[in-house]
């Protein structure tokens, strides 16, 4: 928590208060970006088809992502090109790590 | 053979199990910074009131070259005894002992003196201190664990349950402790996790410590596992034994009454709130003025601290207090101040403790994390409890009410019994500034001098709402009363609602929104 009293906003009124821990670490939101694929789950990058500027149609695979000892195949969510691929083979992730992108 | 032989048989047969696993094994737990088991229980038990059970039990796993071993009490003491002369059952996992692992002769002892609290409606003690399952014993490990939890849900508003984590508690075992209505954590010795720092570093890749991980102070500031932070041992079984002192044995009775005190003179309720609503004090200084010599038992102190939860006696009667805590983030609601105070009030009704709720906030914390993390879902959490609870519920209102705010600090619309205002509380749909902005939107911005004229508007909105005098008027608010006279009215309330009888239709069970 912090030591002195800082501003917070609250429905038209700003009070005089001290914020927690949790509140000053909250992670900052960002807009979903469709292009970019990113790890729904922690784990492993097992396989890659994915190559940056290769044309892929839409449910076509583009890795295997093996996590809770299921290897899972993402494909791709629509036809598209792809623009860079972040990950390597055998690439421990974690969650919300960007994959790959789309063009 | 006479009975000095059988009792010296007898006293030799429990000196063996009563060291537990041997000199070696002890030394080390003691090197951790731990005490044993059975120091344990009888630190924390009234002296000379521990009566154990099963010390004799054997474990019955063949396979693994487990039967050849030897494991004093299966890993596990239990037993009765009594706190500040209040009779309870206990357990406490011998670590010493295979670690402390839990076996199904193990979990058969644990259950066995649930079913005991649980039949004798006394409260219960697990002193949790193991490695988790043993893995030799396979699923009959994994049916012991299920069967605690079973019996920890039954015995869930009937028998208070608390939990003391002095060792390690994870994987499954983390989830008896979870369905109790107390969970203990001291610093360094307590570790509560589902997956460890070894998995997440294979699967992840993130190195972590268990401290860090699933240490005391996590447990006690960020996930709210935990409902008492202590330093050591002792402070924790002080604290077990101060809680004990303001919960009754078991649902169907009230908390013992005290004698009667007045609170401590060098609290002045005046002096300790700002009249201007948004500066900030510490409402735990309002609640130790008005409380029996001044004695507040603060629960989950270090989460959620956006509102204050404990208990206190007013007038020698134990009760339970809701309070926002304009010290920190302006007492807003919040998912975590909900979700806490909805617990604590659902404990306060199941075992006929009083409600006391302090208000004095600006409404529900914005924010896109809020809203994402299911602010709607938590927050009903705290409708739900406050209008399902039947005990007596007193209201004061401090300064701020805004919005739902105000609906869902105990309004007399949730069914407050008592409802009083301080003179300068502010009870509205929102803050004046809020206000002013949308209902003379058009006058300020087609005014000469937007800025005078909201300024105008907005006092003319602080007279004309920002008091207790409506809400007075329509009978939402008993009565407006001083600070001063806080307590007056508190007592009076306590000492009215001492037969409060309120019938509820048959069903099986609400369906909160948890």
């Amino acid at each position: 928590m912090t030591k002195e009293y800082k501003e917070l906003y609250v429905n038209g009124e700003t009070y005089k208060t001290k914020l927690c821990k949790k509140f000053e670490q909250k992670p900052k939101w960002e807009p979903v970006n469709e292009k970019k694929i990113t790890a729904f789950i922690p784990g492993t990058i097992r396989e890659i088809y994915a190559k940056s500027g290769k044309e892929v149609k839409k449910g076509e695979s583009l890795l295997i992502l093996e996590a809770m000892k299921m290897l899972n195949k993402l494909k791709a969510p629509f036809d598209g090109k792809i623009k860079s691929v972040y990950v390597k083979e055998n690439q421990i992730v974690t969650k919300n790590f960007l994959l790959l992108e789309f063009e | 053979m006479g009975f000095k032989e059988t009792v010296g048989d007898l006293f030799k047969r429990r000196k063996k199990l009563e060291e537990g696993g041997g000199e070696k094994a002890i030394e080390k737990q003691i090197a951790m910074g731990k005490l044993t088991a059975r120091q344990r229980i009888l630190e924390l038990l009234d002296e000379g009131t521990f009566q154990e059970y099963d010390l004799f039990i054997e474990h019955e796993a063949k396979d693994f070259g487990m039967e050849k071993k030897e494991l004093p009490g299966d890993g596990v003491i239990t037993g009765t005894g009594k706190i500040s002369g209040k009779p309870i059952c206990i357990y406490a996992q011998d670590f010493t002992v295979a670690g402390g692992s839990l076996g199904y002769m193990h979990a058969k002892k644990i259950t066995k003196i649930m079913d005991h609290a649980i039949k004798m409606r006394v409260p219960l003690i697990g002193i949790n201190d193991s490695g988790g399952a043993r893995v030799q014993e396979g699923v009959n490990s994994l049916a012991g664990y299920g069967e605690i939890f079973f019996r920890n849900t039954k015995a869930s508003g009937v028998i208070p349950q608390i939990s003391v984590i002095l060792g390690p508690c994870a994987g499954g075992a983390v989830y008896s402790p979870a369905l109790t209505d107390f969970v203990f954590v001291v610093d360094n010795i307590s570790k509560m996790f589902i997956t460890g720092p070894q998995v997440i570093k294979t699967v992840l890749g993130e190195e972590i410590s268990m401290e860090e991980l699933g240490g005391a102070k996590i447990h006690a500031e960020m996930t709210g596992n935990a409902h008492f932070y202590a330093k050591t041992e002792k402070e924790c079984f002080d604290q077990i034994k101060q809680l004990v002192t303001f919960i009754p044995w078991n649902n169907s009775r009230r908390p013992l009454a005290f004698p009667a005190k007045e609170p401590r003179v060098e609290f002045d309720l005046e002096k300790i709130v700002p009249t201007d609503s948004k500066q900030p004090y510490d409402v735990r200084n309002v609640i130790k003025a008005i409380s029996d010599d001044s004695e507040f038992f603060e629960v989950q102190e270090l989460w959620a601290r956006n509102i204050v939860i404990g208990f206190a006696r007013i007038n020698g009667e134990s009760v339970g207090y809701v309070a926002n805590q304009p010290d920190v983030l302006a007492g807003v609601l919040d998912v975590d101040s909900s979700d806490k105070a909805a617990r604590f009030i659902r404990f306060c009704d199941a075992f006929n403790i009083p409600i006391i709720t302090l208000v004095d906030l600006p409404g529900y914390l914005p924010g896109i994390d809020q809203e994402h993390a299911g602010v709607i879902r938590h927050g009903a959490k705290m409708l739900y409890s406050y209008s399902e609870a039947t005990v007596p519920k007193i209201t004061v209102i401090l300064r701020k009410a805004y919005g739902g705010g105000y609906i869902a600090m105990n309004s007399r619309h949730l069914g407050a019994d008592f409802v009083f205002a301080w003179p300068n509380a502010e009870i509205a749909v929102m803050g004046p500034e809020g206000a002013a902005n949308i209902i003379f939107k058009k006058e300020i911005d087609e005014s000469a001098d937007p800025e005078k004229t909201r300024q105008a508007k907005i006092e003319e909105y602080k007279t004309k709402f920002a008091n207790p005098f409506v809400a007075a008027g329509k009978g939402y608010i008993d009565a407006v009363i001083t600070p001063n006279e806080t307590r007056k009215f508190l007592v009076h309330a306590i000492e009215l609602s001492i037969n409060k009888d309120v019938q509820t239709p048959d069903r099986k069970h609400g369906i909160p929104p948890f």
